[in-house]
């Protein structure tokens, strides 16, 4: 499926069988994952920053644009569902819609100042309005807890009229939680990248001048991938506080921008599903190295620049291409 | 037939780039299914005078007009989409895409899909006809499922020719298309753009460097030198003319 949407090749057996493989595993997730010695919130985990990192590869890997602030729109995501847990309605759905518009929103009016920048400008523009919401939250003790974080909200359980989902108290059934919003929003980006639409996105990424000359509005495509692809990262941000029931103001920093990029190019930004591997790598590098040492981005760092130089593909790239798919 | 306005017309124009007078008062005529050639040598002003035809920058003097109407100030895409399909002097596709995909992403643009995040199954036929016919036209269709950027030379730019096509052009623009290329890829493009004017009746502008090919293709030609425009006539013409023996061909090129 993933060569398929990136060259435009039918979906062979193969993408299938990789798509089966992958849904397998994580459908699976609260049955193996103890016996390895993990526990479902890290999956949780490596599920928030896998769809932030796909959506942010809707725009790097999928229409050849470098954001450097993705943190900002995950930032607010969080925030936004924090928030609302907080002073609104102890609605976990509403909570969810909110995070998703604030952040959504913000990067889709942001995105109008970008467009006409390009490479290195573009990435520098990002990383300052990323900082700039970091800077807000940071310092705005009363609204946002400042330096401490925003706490004292929980997720609540999810209300069906006939009965109620425990997402709150029961970690295994936030897992699917998760999962479910998770497949839903990936499904919906991969219906997007087949599309025309997608299509032009892809056409933008091999070669701009071309796009522009087949009578393409480049611009306004960038904008439209930019604001699609921050409404999904918000996504992402407002899981990540309903999984700690805490908003983070590094959760808005440069770091996490820049995690975001490692995680998609480790995992291959040139797959729909590699950042998802990247994932994978990455917060189990973060759990494992963490519990042993302080310094575990030192070693975060070494597995990318070893991943960067070995496979520049990324883990998923390298081994697509092993495979010939 | 004599009062109709000609298919694209130059009057007067000039680009100047700072004090560089890059072209400077070129008018020319292009009539309606002719195969018109610009050659001159280089740093003629040839591809600065393509750039102002197709938009890539506005003239800082005179007037582009396509089938009598004024666009020197259109923008490049609301060019593309009056009927203007130009190929560039570096071939620009799309590499890491397939024949199709390539043909396919011109076709959906040039019926204005672009937006679309769904298409029924009556435009999907609609894109995929389209697609095919461009590609047979432009003998890609045992390519179609390959990427570009794995083809010759020679097909990429067939296959950019055939992008120009599926946006269904009525003037199309070449910018030296067998540039680089050895004999076989020159006489594989040379045949397709044959065909393009002869059976397709498109009106055709190239610029080119191979005299072999001009004097094999081109109805008229247009000789720039330094900006300005030197000489216009038939093959037979030109070849005969002293200026030009003088400028251009009697160098070696």
């Amino acid at each position: 499926m993933s060569t398929a949407m990136t060259t435009g090749r039918a979906p062979g057996t193969r993408a299938y069988l990789q798509l089966g493989i992958i849904w397998a595993l994580l459908l699976t997730v609260p049955a193996w994952l103890p016996m390895l010695g993990g526990y479902t919130a890290i999956a949780g985990r490596v599920l928030v920053f896998a769809l932030a990192a796909m959506s942010f590869n809707m725009l790097l890997g999928f229409t050849g644009v470098m954001s450097f602030g993705h943190a900002a729109y995950f930032g607010l995501g969080a925030y936004g569902a924090g928030l609302t847990l907080k002073y609104v309605a102890a609605s976990t759905p509403l909570a969810i819609l909110a995070g998703t518009l604030l952040g959504g929103i913000a990067g889709t009016l942001f995105g109008l100042l970008l467009v006409r920048r390009r490479g290195v400008y573009f990435a520098m523009v990002t990383i300052a309005f990323g900082q700039v919401c970091f800077y807000i939250a940071y310092k705005w003790d009363s609204f946002t807890g400042g330096y401490d974080g925003l706490r004292g909200f929980l997720r609540a359980p999810i209300d069906l009229g006939f009965t109620k989902i425990d997402i709150a108290g029961n970690e295994t059934l936030f897992y699917f939680f998760v999962l479910l919003v998770f497949g839903l929003a990936v499904g919906l980006q991969a219906l997007i990248l087949a599309s025309p639409f997608g299509r032009t996105l892809l056409a933008i990424r091999e070669n701009e001048r071309r796009a522009r000359f087949l009578g393409l509005p480049v611009e306004r495509h960038i904008w439209l991938s930019f604001s699609i692809s921050c409404f999904f990262t918000a996504l992402a941000g407002t899981l990540y506080a309903l999984l700690n029931n805490f908003a983070d103001p590094l959760g808005l920093n440069y770091v996490m921008s820049g995690n975001i990029v490692m995680i998609t190019v480790m995992g291959g930004m040139r797959t729909f599903w590699g950042p998802l591997v990247g994932a994978v790598l990455f917060v189990m590098l973060q759990d494992y190295v963490s519990s042993m040492t302080t310094n575990w981005m030192f070693f975060v760092g070494t597995v990318f620049v070893a991943v960067v130089l070995f496979f520049p593909r990324g883990l998923m790239g390298m081994l697509q291409k092993r495979s010939g798919a | 037939m004599s009062d109709e306005a000609p298919k694209l017309e130059a009057r007067n124009v000039s680009k100047n780039f700072g004090n560089l007078k890059a072209v400077s008062g070129v008018s020319m005529r292009v009539g309606h299914g002719e195969l018109r050639a610009i050659i001159g040598p280089n740093g003629a002003g040839k591809t600065t005078f393509f750039n102002l035809i197709t938009g890539f920058f506005p003239p800082s003097s005179g007037e582009i007009r396509l089938d009598g109407h004024d666009i020197s100030r259109v923008p490049a895409a609301a060019r593309v989409k009056m009927g203007m399909g130009r190929t560039f002097q570096i071939t620009e596709i799309f590499p890491e895409l397939t024949v199709r995909e390539n043909t396919r992403i011109a076709v959906e643009t040039g019926l204005g899909f672009s937006l679309r995040a769904w298409l029924n199954a009556a435009d999907r036929k609609r894109v995929a006809d389209a697609s095919e016919e461009v590609m047979t036209m432009a003998n890609l269709t045992s390519k179609a499922d390959r990427l570009v950027g794995e083809l010759s030379h020679g097909d990429q730019r067939s296959a950019e020719i055939a992008m120009a096509l599926a946006l269904k052009p009525s003037l199309l623009l070449l910018d030296e298309p067998t540039a680089g290329m050895g004999d076989e890829e020159t006489y594989q493009v040379t045949g397709l753009i044959r065909r393009l004017h002869r059976d397709s009746k498109y009106t055709i502008v190239l610029i080119e460097h191979d005299m072999r090919v001009v004097f094999h293709l081109a109805d008229r030609i247009s000789v720039l030198a330094e900006g300005k425009l030197l000489a216009e006539g038939t093959p037979e013409e030109i070849s005969a003319n002293e200026h030009v023996q003088n400028a251009y061909l009697g160098k070696a090129e």
